[in-house]
């Protein structure tokens, strides 16, 4: 069994292959996982907010969709990756119960996939796949090796991305 | 820490928490009595443990990020804002349907009129503790209809720590142990908002 590195909530990683990288019950959190396709190096952040300039508490970047995914390119390129053949693969932003999208957090699953995409846009980098909003967690585990991205919820067949 | 005003939650003071623990008691014991009336059983209830957690040990305090949990989660408006989630793993949840309706259930899934009893069940245990809550500081709390949801515990505890990751890395917890024949065992994780924070503690001659 391949080592598989574990990512917490508002938390990132990096590893390199034959490693693998997962982090466990992403709900209306976005799980971003961006590889270089010729090194290899591959990362996971977990992101649980949009917008790291709305709130008062900033302190930890990983915990931005528009802090914690410029944070993971930095530490993919410390590794050897290189921006321009950095792809991603995203998965999460669910709504977990119905009346949220009533709260001032209007659809905050909705907000993070945006941010996240706009965060990839504005660094250059594809979204190859993407398994984002409905309504129930989702486990994921990514191989850097191949890119494979694998997502696991509560009834529902494994699916790969 | 008298004022309380620009207080974040790590500089809460022993105070906060007596506080918070206090009606967190007093709310638990209503809500173990209103959930003794509700099962027509006698339910005993543990001491409830309060304590501020890091977004990382969410998952593992009930048992994993994996867990499956029922989650009942509403909101509150009137003098204070915040949400009120009370979470409980998925087989106390259904030893407490099954107790309230008197049947065992089949197959794994909760059906629709066990998730409304579901419903119902926090319902009265959210509404005993905002009860309490209203009743110590005399500030009005409307809560919403409780929304229900059943997934992985890392899933469903984002939900508030998205409210409290607004302001804070970490959230607060109130560890509630209903106890008979089964583990009725359940959190209640409070999410004011952090003028409500002041509000409470100012209502209560902080």
């Amino acid at each position: 069994m391949p080592e598989t590195i574990k990512v917490g909530i508002a938390d990132l990683n990096v590893v390199k292959p034959p490693q693998l990288i997962t982090t466990i019950g992403l709900g209306s959190c976005v799980g971003i996982a961006i590889r270089d396709k010729v090194s290899k190096v591959g990362g996971l952040v977990h992101v649980m907010l949009p917008n790291s300039r709305e709130v008062k508490s900033s302190g930890n970047v990983a915990k931005f969709a528009d802090t914690g995914i410029p944070e993971l390119v930095r530490r993919l390129e410390k590794m050897g990756a290189v921006k321009s053949r950095m792809v991603a693969k995203i998965a999460g932003g669910a709504t977990m119960f119905s009346f949220q999208s009533k709260s001032e957090l209007t659809g905050i699953g909705d907000r993070n996939v945006a941010a996240t995409k706009a965060a990839l846009k504005a660094l250059g980098i594809p979204i190859l796949a993407e398994d984002t909003g409905a309504n129930y967690g989702r486990t994921v585990t990514f191989n850097p090796e191949t890119g494979d991205y694998e997502i696991k919820a509560v009834g529902k067949p494994v699916r790969v991305i | 820490m008298a004022e309380g005003n620009d207080l974040t939650i790590e500089q809460m003071s022993d105070q906060y928490f007596d506080v918070l623990k206090e009606i967190g008691n007093i709310g638990a014991g209503n809500a173990t009595t209103a959930l003794s009336t509700m099962l027509g059983t006698r339910v005993d209830m543990m001491v409830p443990k309060v304590r501020l957690m890091e977004f990382k040990e969410v998952g593992t305090t009930l048992g994993g990020e994996e867990q499956l949990v029922a989650g009942i989660y509403l909101v509150v408006d009137g003098d204070i804002h915040g949400s009120i989630m009370f979470v409980q793993k998925k087989e106390s949840a259904r030893a407490m349907v099954q107790k309230l309706m008197g049947m065992p259930s089949e197959g794994d899934d909760f059906s629709e009129m066990e998730l409304s009893a579901l419903k119902e069940i926090g319902n009265v245990i959210t509404g005993a503790y905002l009860n309490s809550l209203a009743t110590l500081t005399n500030l009005t709390i409307y809560p919403s209809v409780p929304d229900v949801c059943i997934d992985m515990a890392g899933a469903i505890l984002s939900v508030p720590a998205i409210e409290f990751g607004a302001i804070s890395d970490k959230m607060l917890l109130i560890q509630t142990d209903f106890a008979d024949d089964d583990d009725l065992s359940g959190y209640f994780i409070l999410v004011p908002d952090e003028e409500s924070d002041a509000k409470i503690l100012h209502a209560l001659g902080f």
